[in-house]
């Protein structure tokens, strides 16, 4: 661990963590294409699905790619962060 | 609504080719929609259709991404401070009312006119809009570089000045973006007139974030960041409803969200180094460019209605070209300034940190 006044840690572990399960989501996404079609396509209360993995695919993956940004340094401003 | 097995059935094959175009169109549409709150459907919808998706399920799959993107974009710029949600809620509930009612001027029209007269409609609001208020907010920028202060705090615009002055009791409240009182009078119809324009031309940022700038005074770095409240709000109702009918190709929905997602983080990220003005720029550059690749097609749909002479196949084809080309050229120009900007912002704030330490060090 740094100290207080060290640069803070990369959040290495958590990227790489949330980087998988997103690449496991794709990955069953893209190898049941046929089921995924035929049943949220259905129309009725199966509008449900496909609204609920968007919501899970925007938090697993936005969360990794928010991680992803930082541990490549990329960040936002430290002097403007509240920028009216 | 088509009908759902027809529409599932037409749901296209995807290939590695197709994966990676969905993606890169994605990263580039979500680091503008993350820096100005809006842009990029109208590439994905056009660049969907191109791939051989039916324009309604083309629609459907890029409101599906929206919100998740939109959701994100948010958080993230509500973080900086930058995001008003009671606002965002208001106008994003009454821009669904403007969604339904401009969806069901789209129906007659096309009932009417056809696909053509339908198209001709949407490309001559397109024009029109896009002119005038491209047109206001590409010169507002301009001013604000000329004076050569460009980091003077924003002036209201006397009309917003005029629309926060007038009481109307029982119908104020209170927005912190504004810092102010204003009469959900106002609101209300700036609102069901952003949904009205989502519904046309799918990009209802480009009339959502002017007015909330110019007509009720909110800061551009507000109003863009809480334009992004309001494409959640919208986009979650028309995905629910165009899902309902089974038009969202999933798989689009999120192959597109997985490119958008990398790029409105890093969209978001860049307005923490820019001055507010540039927040006017990217959306003003892109407005005017926009409106000349729908120019372009006006007079493709007029000759398909008989309207004007008829235009050679291959001439009408090579326009539709010019016209796309024109339109990716205009999401790319967008997201260079973005880059290009946040690049300029961290050298900067390296120097000055850098500076900062040869003095106290």
């Amino acid at each position: 661990m740094g100290s207080s006044h060290g640069p803070r840690k990369k959040p290495f572990v958590q990227a790489v963590l949330w980087g998988a399960v997103s690449v496991a989501m794709y990955y069953m996404l893209l190898t049941n294409q046929e089921m995924l079609n035929g049943t949220f396509a259905r129309g009725g209360l199966y509008a449900l699905l496909p609204i609920v993995t968007a919501f899970a695919f925007s938090i697993v993956h936005g969360s990794f790619t928010g991680h992803f940004w930082t541990v490549f340094g990329v960040e936002a401003s430290k002097k403007k962060k509240e920028a009216k | 609504m088509h009908d759902i097995a027809a529409q599932a059935a037409n749901f296209i094959q995807l290939d590695t080719a197709t994966i990676l175009y969905l993606f890169a169109v994605g990263f580039v549409g979500g680091l503008v929609s993350g820096f100005i709150g809006s842009g990029g459907a109208f590439v994905l919808t056009p660049a969907m259709m191109s791939l051989g998706v039916p324009g309604l399920v083309a629609v459907a799959s890029n409101m599906c991404h929206k919100f998740p993107k939109a959701l994100i974009g948010s958080i993230k710029r509500a973080k900086y401070g930058q995001v008003d949600v009671k606002l965002g809620v208001i106008i994003g509930v009454s821009a669904e009312a403007g969604v339904l009612y401009g969806a069901h001027i789209q129906e007659k029209i096309k009932a009417a006119y056809g696909d053509a007269g339908s198209n001709l409609y949407v490309s001559v609001a397109f024009v029109v809009i896009l002119a005038i208020v491209g047109g206001f907010v590409m010169w507002d920028a301009w001013k604000t570089y000329k004076s050569g202060d460009t980091n003077a705090e924003e002036k209201k615009s006397p009309l917003a000045v005029w629309v926060q002055s007038i009481n109307i009791p029982g119908t104020m409240v209170y927005f912190k973006s504004m810092d102010a009182k204003i009469s959900i009078l106002f609101t209300l119809p700036l609102g069901f007139a952003t949904g009205m324009l989502a519904a046309t031309i799918a990009v209802g940022g480009f009339i959502g974030v002017p007015s909330m700038i110019y007509v009720m005074g909110v800061p551009s770095m507000m109003a863009s960041a809480t334009e992004l409240v309001i494409a959640f709000v919208m986009g979650l109702g028309g995905s629910f409803k165009y899902a309902m009918h089974g038009l969202v190709d999933i798989r689009l929905a999120m192959i597109i969200l997985a490119g958008s997602l990398f790029g409105i983080q890093l969209g978001a990220m860049g307005t923490t180094y820019v001055k507010p003005y540039m927040i006017k720029v990217v959306m003003g550059s892109i407005m005017t460019i926009v409106l000349f690749s729908r120019a372009l097609m006006v007079p493709v749909y007029m000759s398909q209605l008989g309207l004007i002479a008829t235009i050679e196949d291959g001439t009408m084809k090579m326009m539709k070209d010019v016209s796309f080309g024109i339109m990716i050229f205009a999401l790319a120009l967008g997201a260079f300034i973005v880059l290009r900007a946040m690049y300029v912002g961290k050298q900067e704030e390296k120097r000055a940190i850098a500076q900062e330490g040869l003095i106290h060090g």
